[in-house]
């Protein structure tokens, strides 16, 4: 058994919170290099513009890119030969609590009822997975609530298949609008349980924006689905364009014969997350 | 699209000419409030007492900053998603406000109190926090400081730059602006 000592992690976790909400992706500027070229609408070249000059603004005064610091979700995968001392998950939220006031971040956890904040972000939103082998790797997304309050969880009809999956999509972006900042990322969950839909659809957002689904039938409804809700042509910011979204990435589970979930999760236009392997 | 450089308080005069597309670049004082401050602000008048601020010619911007780095106003602050106030924007319109400032939608009645009392809907830039807060010269806290990024600040603006989304003539950008 393989012992990592409390302090590697909770370090690790604070740098990647907030290293996280200071670096755009590179994936994501390469995608807004690609959209800004591609607009022909001189507003949607503009949002772009803005988008870059921000980053690089972030980046040089290591200000957030963005208020909205998110709540911490973090996946974690833990090897079946590995031990963290002292607990990993008292590991991992003191390094969110760490990292996000170290790094000037924004505290958004409060209590649902009396909305009285927390005032350090935790407790951080931890999804265990247990893996083979004597390695931790943890992924930090910071997830905003503009974005969150946009996505959806629902429970199809095996019958609705596919069509279904598509008509439920492109209603849930067209309602939603301008209000997630656009361009949005899709993460969609298909299959297993009402929660573990929910679960897919966010992990699905970890994903390297310009991959390729392994499975070529799903790779393909990935890009149908980017085309049909680009043709929405809500653009960024809402304000028209070509560019509604980066990405559709879809994850799936074996389901109920009785059953078809499916969750639709929104991201925001930065897309902020980081994984470190200890 | 027309361009403008505005100093508040807003008037009416400033307010109707503005059609929705058009690009304005704010200077002068604006107050942030966003979910708990609106409940606030909005239970304050229902016990007919004074608010923490004049609403008159005044600008409200939803927006909860992240913490000051040290030697910096205010840190990242980029608008946030606006029909979470939608509840309460109408009220405060009728009591002289004159713009407010977010991202996405507004509800039918924030639409018709525009109308109403010539008052404007602008967006910001969504997640262009860090290029918005340059434009933030100086920021104090002036009530309910204990909601953290939720309190109510007094923000001092230069050219903060703004596009209005819903007009005073019932304009909306959002419902134009597809290609």
């Amino acid at each position: 058994m393989r012992t990592i000592e409390r302090d590697t992690v909770v370090d690790a976790v604070a740098k990647l919170c907030i290293d996280a909400n200071r670096y755009l992706p590179a994936d994501v500027r390469r995608a807004f290099e690609a959209a800004q070229a591609k607009e022909d609408n001189p507003v949607a070249k503009e949002v772009f513009r803005q988008l870059l000059e921000n980053a690089d603004l972030a980046e040089k005064s290591g200000l957030p890119l963005c208020q909205d610091t998110g709540l911490a979700v973090l996946f974690v995968e833990v090897g079946e030969e590995v031990a963290v001392n002292g607990g990993l998950r008292d590991a991992i939220n003191e390094g969110v609590r760490k990292g996000y006031a170290d790094g000037f971040l924004r505290k958004s956890s409060c209590d649902p009822m009396t909305r009285a904040n927390r005032g350090d972000n935790t407790p951080a939103i931890i999804h265990f997975d247990v893996v083979p082998g004597d390695t931790l790797k943890i992924s930090f997304m910071a997830k905003g609530g503009g974005s969150e309050n946009m996505s959806r969880v629902t429970m199809l009809a095996p019958s609705q298949g596919y069509e279904g999956i598509k008509d439920f999509i492109l209603d849930r972006v067209a309602e939603a609008g301008p209000n997630p900042c656009p361009p949005i990322l899709i993460g969609v969950g298909i299959g297993g349980t009402f929660e573990n839909a929910a679960i897919l659809s966010k992990k699905a957002l970890l994903r390297e924006l310009d991959d390729t689904h392994p499975d070529p039938e799903t790779a393909a409804k990935e890009k149908e689905l980017l085309q049909l809700v680009n043709d929405l042509g809500i653009g960024p910011m809402g304000l028209g364009g070509k560019t509604t979204c980066l990405a559709v990435k879809i994850a799936m589970a074996p389901v109920h014969i009785a059953s078809l979930p499916l969750a639709v999760n929104i991201q925001c236009h930065s897309a902020r997350h980081k994984e470190v392997t200890l | 699209m027309a361009e403008y450089h505005l100093t508040t308080p807003l008037t009416d005069e400033d307010i109707a000419p503005l059609k929705s597309g058009d690009v304005v670049f704010l200077s002068g004082t604006i107050y942030t409030a966003r979910d708990a401050a609106h409940k606030r602000l909005v239970d304050t008048l229902d016990r007919g007492e004074e608010l923490p601020f004049d609403l008159k010619g005044a600008v409200v911007y939803y927006v909860g900053p992240t913490p000051p780095p040290p030697g910096r106003p205010i840190g990242s602050a980029g608008p946030t998603t606006s029909y979470r106030m939608d509840a309460y924007a109408p009220r405060l319109y009728s009591l002289g406000l004159k713009a407010s400032i977010g991202k996405g939608r507004r509800n039918d009645e924030v639409k018709q109190a525009l109308k109403d009392y010539t008052a404007v809907y602008f967006g910001g830039t969504g997640g262009a926090g860090a290029l918005l807060s340059q434009k933030i010269k100086a920021a104090e806290i002036v009530a309910y400081e204990e909601l953290g990024p939720e309190a109510i600040r007094k923000l001092t603006v230069e050219e903060f730059p703004v596009t209005v989304i819903n007009d005073s003539h019932g304009g909306e950008l959002y419902v134009t602006a597809k290609r």
